[in-house]
């Protein structure tokens, strides 16, 4: 991403106008704003330079067992791969964990809050709060900020005392409920596979492998994902890292290179 | 997004002892989806003269069919095949014929000259020509091929040695790209012959 520096290049200082302003003016509190002609433009700049984790694939079901999450691990800045080990599932606490897609600072810092109330919650009520109401409480905090240039596209998924739960969070304030989500640039190809091989009594081993051939298909079809295909999986006691999977060595194994066979060997003719 | 950047692309080429290497990645997409993986972007023009084409794959294509027209009405008229120097003033002069709304690729041109002397040279999409001595680098990777090659890059050496550097830079300098990657291609062209192999790599 390269930097439009074209609005500094009109300057002006600051002392505009002051010999025309009482000399008390200046001593009012004010913020600086930044010397351009087009403010807006700079502030809308400026919020799309905090927003490097763009090109993502996560996804999270729910099935027979529990719940599987899992996502990629790379993180892009424009064409250009800033990181290829960026932990896109997020730790809540040992019974819930979230996934992380759009702004990396929006996703970490408000999951990071959102495990701080839930904690509270627990020391208050002396149980563990429900992936309902975790999933609640982010939701009414982004909703708050819309309009504000937040950037969360999130899946909260966990245990509960009703059992698995899996919620769809983003900024734009939108909180949905289901058995399936996918988020992120990769997610129309991972969709494209989970939902093909999606049934709801898949054992834990045939679920994790489903969520594996998802994300590395999305991978390999989406320029802005890749890197580590991590799978996640919540059961009644909690969560559990179950694989984190090189995509770069996934492919050969999926699709191992087969070596043209000679289709005919030269041999001395039959002498008749 | 620039349209330079819509398909995404990786050239490289490499000078080396009585020899040159020319490289490319495999990957043609529609801005950040992979629409196939064993793509050509290297063309060759006579047995010792090949030319890349990054940036749009259909003004590359349109390019160098055009080329391949001019270079067999050369050989016609001349009964003999082009020089690489002349082969890229060909090239500069058809992309400024365009000046006004040129063929969106930056074109890499490596070949053999006269005594197996060997060329390298790359332009910009109106034809401005930029000969180097070392390597040229081309495509959406051209910045990582640049810091992946100044560091590779040891004058005089043998195809061996200039196949595996090549192939490292390439492979290297893909991997920090969304745009570009997905295996590769390298031509190692010595003056008796040519070999011709495809690069495993990362299919992220």
């Amino acid at each position: 991403m390269k930097l439009d520096t074209s609005g500094l290049e009109t300057f002006v200082p600051p002392s505009r106008g002051l010999n025309v302003l009482p000399s008390d003016f200046t001593a009012s509190p004010a913020f600086d704003l930044p010397g351009c002609t087009d403010f807006d433009g700079f502030q809308k700049n400026a919020v799309q330079m905090v927003k490097p984790a763009k090109g993502t694939t996560t996804l999270a079901f729910i099935f027979k067992e529990g719940v599987i999450v899992a996502a990629d691990s790379r993180a892009s800045m424009g064409g250009y791969i800033s990181s290829q080990t960026v932990k896109k599932i997020i730790e809540i606490n040992p019974y819930m964990i979230g996934t992380m897609a759009g702004g990396a600072a929006d996703c970490q810092f408000w999951h990071r809050n959102l495990g701080i109330k839930c904690r509270l919650h627990e020391l208050a009520n002396k149980r563990r709060i429900s992936v309902t109401g975790a999933s609640k409480l982010l939701a009414n905090i982004l909703y708050s900020y819309r309009g504000m240039g937040l950037s969360v596209g999130t899946m909260i998924a966990g245990w509960d005392e009703t059992g698995p739960g899996l919620y769809y969070v983003d900024s734009e304030g939108g909180r949905l409920k289901g058995k399936r989500f996918s988020v992120g640039s990769g997610s129309p190809y991972a969709y494209a596979v989970l939902d093909s091989g999606y049934r709801f009594d898949l054992s834990i081993e045939e679920a994790a492998e489903l969520a594996r051939r998802a994300i590395y298909h999305a991978t390999f079809r989406d320029g802005a994902s890749g890197g580590v295909a991590s799978v996640y999986y919540v059961g009644p006691d909690g969560w559990k890292k179950l694989s984190g999977d090189d995509v770069g060595e996934l492919h050969y194994k999926y699709y191992p290179v087969v070596t043209s066979s000679v289709e005919q060997e030269m041999a001395e003719a039959p002498v008749a | 997004m620039s349209i330079f950047e819509y398909n995404g692309s990786a050239l490289v080429a490499m000078v080396g002892k009585n020899c040159f290497a020319i490289a490319s990645d495999r990957r043609l997409g529609v801005q950040l989806q992979t629409i196939a993986t064993d793509f050509r972007r290297i063309y060759k023009i006579h047995d010792k003269l090949y030319i890349g084409l990054s940036g749009l794959a259909t003004d590359a294509q349109t390019l160098y069919q055009r080329l391949v027209f001019r270079h067999k009405l050369y050989q016609l008229r001349e009964e003999r095949d082009m020089k690489p120097e002349t082969f890229a003033s060909l090239v500069s002069a058809l992309l400024y014929e365009k000046r006004f709304g040129p063929y969106f690729c930056q074109p890499v041109i490596a070949g053999l000259g006269d005594d197996n002397k060997p060329f390298i040279c790359t332009m910009d999409s109106i034809g401005a020509k930029e000969l180097a001595k070392d390597f040229v680098v081309a495509g959406t990777a051209s910045e990582s091929l640049y810091g992946a090659c100044e560091s590779m890059y040891k004058p005089d050496m043998e195809p061996e040695e200039l196949f595996e550097t090549i192939s490292q830079a390439l492979l290297a300098s893909v991997d920090r790209d969304c745009l570009s990657g997905w295996g590769g291609h390298v031509l190692l062209v010595t003056p008796t012959e040519v070999q011709e192999k495809a690069l495993k790599g990362r299919m992220d």
